[in-house]
């Protein structure tokens, strides 16, 4: 029970592995099945993914959801990390409280009801300003970048507040100005932090379907849109060749960013070995 | 000529330079301001600002009009504002029994499986901490994997192993257990596998934060005095992970009450939880006013756990 794992927690642990991977693995085996009935084996192929390459919506639906989940990690990778400043650097300020409350509930409220909200919202405006005058691309770009700015947010403080303030005092006191110790010493401190930020709302964007629902119009469907207007129905099998092709690419993403993430604590760790040497 | 023009519309570089100067250093003296009031703004428009229309519209009644509600403010003849405010939204919701019992049956659902998460999960986060420098960071890497996959395809793949001919019945048949496959998928069974499954990670990343600044020295103390091993983990290690178990649970429990896709995939019509039946309000009957007045109740309902959450989060925040 104590420093090593007993059997008990083993077993959890390979139990609660099977039950998250078991499904994910069945899903891609039945994506080489021939059959139409999914859970009825009908020997190998790739027919599945012909067919899906073949379909000019599910290409239509990738591109629309690839170009809102680019715009929307941009957008909310820069208001998320001026808000992680704005949060961890900046001390009081007036509304602070009412600020870090709008900044973390995204984290938590039902997609129900931000989806609802948003789509009220874009409502009223086009009755008051004329604008949006239809829905899509706009629309759910707007609302993906507000949830997923908080997510951003969160990734920034928990960097800044693990790198300190010693680099940033140093180069005050050599007579950086405050503007140039946010560019100079502060944004590059962050890169790490910004790149999973930036991977994590391109992601977020990518899964979101209830809010996108809401916000969306007549014609502007995104992946998840489609992928639920069909899994509805029932299974099919291009769906599950569908959920291959994405979770290879996940997996790759993933990888990489875990490597560069690895890589930067490794350099840091380095840094601090060094540091430690020169002063004894 | 050229030389003529740009002397006319070009300003004189004598003139400009302090004027950029003046910017630059209005940025370098108020760039705090500046950092801060971008996003708050955009919070203020795109989050807080929703939330009042729609708590506007549950305050008006149905009308047959684009958008479909009655205005809160009408001016009567010589300029007096009246300002009409219903509650028979409210009023509706409160006598249906199909949206009280909707709502009883989304708190049930999601308080049992917050529970099953934290049964699951708490050995699980445990374990990891648990494990080796090599292996440590591979299990959280696996943990944290189908997190990053489609929520969407997670649901699915469950659609496929619950179906009347899926994986799990085929199996259970061709080894003789069953004769007639068992429903599994459309019914709450369904539903509570879905919720467990998806929001699991949301219970253990929190809980391996927590666990992973325990010191187990306290632990080894605890054993050379005599503790037993359950009386060490109920005495020492669950009070020490409560702000791990109160995060998770929360975490867990907020999104799953409002949880829409997974009652509309796994469960079928079969199990009403009340996000479903705000999305069909609204989307289906077009009852505006009711699906406001419905979501304003369910943010009631979680305002209190959001909360407790945010002040966890910011004590969280402090500490580090």
């Amino acid at each position: 029970m104590y420093a090593k794992r007993s059997r008990f927690l083993t077993i959890m642990l390979t139990l609660g592995l099977a039950f998250f991977y078991i499904p994910m693995i069945l899903l891609v085996i039945y994506s080489f099945n021939y059959s139409k009935l999914v859970p009825v084996w009908g020997g190998w192929s790739l027919r599945w993914y012909k067919e899906l390459f073949q379909s000019a919506e599910v290409w239509s639906a990738v591109s629309l959801s690839l170009q809102i989940a680019v715009v929307n990690a941009t957008f909310a990778t820069a208001l998320g990390t001026l808000a992680g400043l704005a949060m961890v650097r900046f001390g009081r300020f007036k509304g602070r409280t009412l600020f870090g409350g709008m900044l973390v509930a995204p984290l938590v409220m039902p997609e129900v009801i931000t989806g609802l909200s948003l789509l009220v919202f874009f409502i009223s405006l086009n009755q008051l300003i004329g604008w949006p005058a239809e829905r899509g691309f706009a629309t759910i770009t707007i609302a993906h970048i507000t949830f997923s700015m908080a997510y951003v947010a969160v990734t920034i403080q928990a960097r800044l507040t693990g790198v300190g303030q010693t680099l940033e005092e140093a180069a005050a006191d050599l007579g950086a100005k405050p503007f140039k110790v946010l560019t100079a010493i502060t944004i590059p401190q962050l890169t790490p932090a910004l790149i999973s930020g930036w991977l994590l709302a391109f992601t977020l964007s990518l899964d979101d379907l209830v809010i996108a629902s809401f916000v969306t119009g007549p014609g502007a469907n995104t992946l998840p849109i489609l992928i639920f207007s069909r899994i509805r129905l029932g299974l099919r099998p291009d769906i599950n060749a569908l959920a291959t092709i994405m979770i290879l690419v996940i997996a790759i993403c993933v990888a990489i960013a875990a490597i560069i993430m690895f890589r930067q604590q490794r350099a840091d760790l380095l840094d601090r070995q060094m540091a430690e040497r020169e002063e004894s | 000529m050229t030389d003529f023009t740009e002397d006319m519309f070009e300003p004189p570089q004598v003139e400009r330079q302090p004027m950029i100067r003046l910017v630059m250093r209005r940025i370098h003296s108020r760039w705090r301001q500046i950092v801060t009031v971008i996003p708050f703004f955009w919070l203020l428009v795109f989050f807080l600002a929703p939330f009042f229309i729609v708590a506007k519209i549950s305050l008006a009644e149905l009308a047959i009009a684009s958008p479909p509600f009655t205005s809160l403010i009408e001016w009567t003849g010589d300029g007096i504002m009246t300002i009409r405010l219903v509650f028979d939204n409210f009023v509706y919701i409160w006598e249906d029994s199909l949206y009280f019992d909707t709502y009883v049956n989304s708190l049930k659902i999601s308080v049992t499986c917050t529970f099953l998460c934290l049964l699951f999960g708490y050995p699980i986060a445990y374990a990891i901490v648990r494990s080796g420098p090599v292996a440590k960071p591979l299990l959280l890497f696996a943990i944290i994997l189908p997190f990053w996959t489609s929520f969407l395809l997670r649901v699915y793949s469950w659609m496929g192993l619950l179906a009347d001919q899926g994986t799990i019945n085929n199996l259970l048949i061709a080894l003789g257990v069953i004769d007639e496959p068992i429903r599994m998928l459309y019914t709450e069974f369904a539903v509570y596998i879905g919720i467990v499954y998806t929001y699991m990670p949301f219970m253990i990343l929190p809980l391996y934060a927590n666990m992973e600044k325990l010191d187990n020295s306290l632990n080894e103390a605890a054993a050379d005095l005599g503790s037993k091993p359950t009386n060490t983990f109920f005495k020492i290690t669950l009070p020490l992970t409560m702000p791990g178990i109160v995060a998770g649970s929360l975490l867990v429990f907020i999104p799953a009450t409002g949880e829409y896709v997974i009652p509309d995939l796994l469960g079928g019509g079969n199990v009403q939880m009340i996000g479903r039946v705000l999305y069909n309000e609204f989307s289906r009957n077009s009852d505006w006013p009711v699906a406001a007045a419905v979501a304003i109740v369910l943010l009631f309902i979680l305002v209190l756990p959001i909360m407790v959450f945010q002040h966890y989060q910011g004590k969280a925040a402090e500490e580090q």
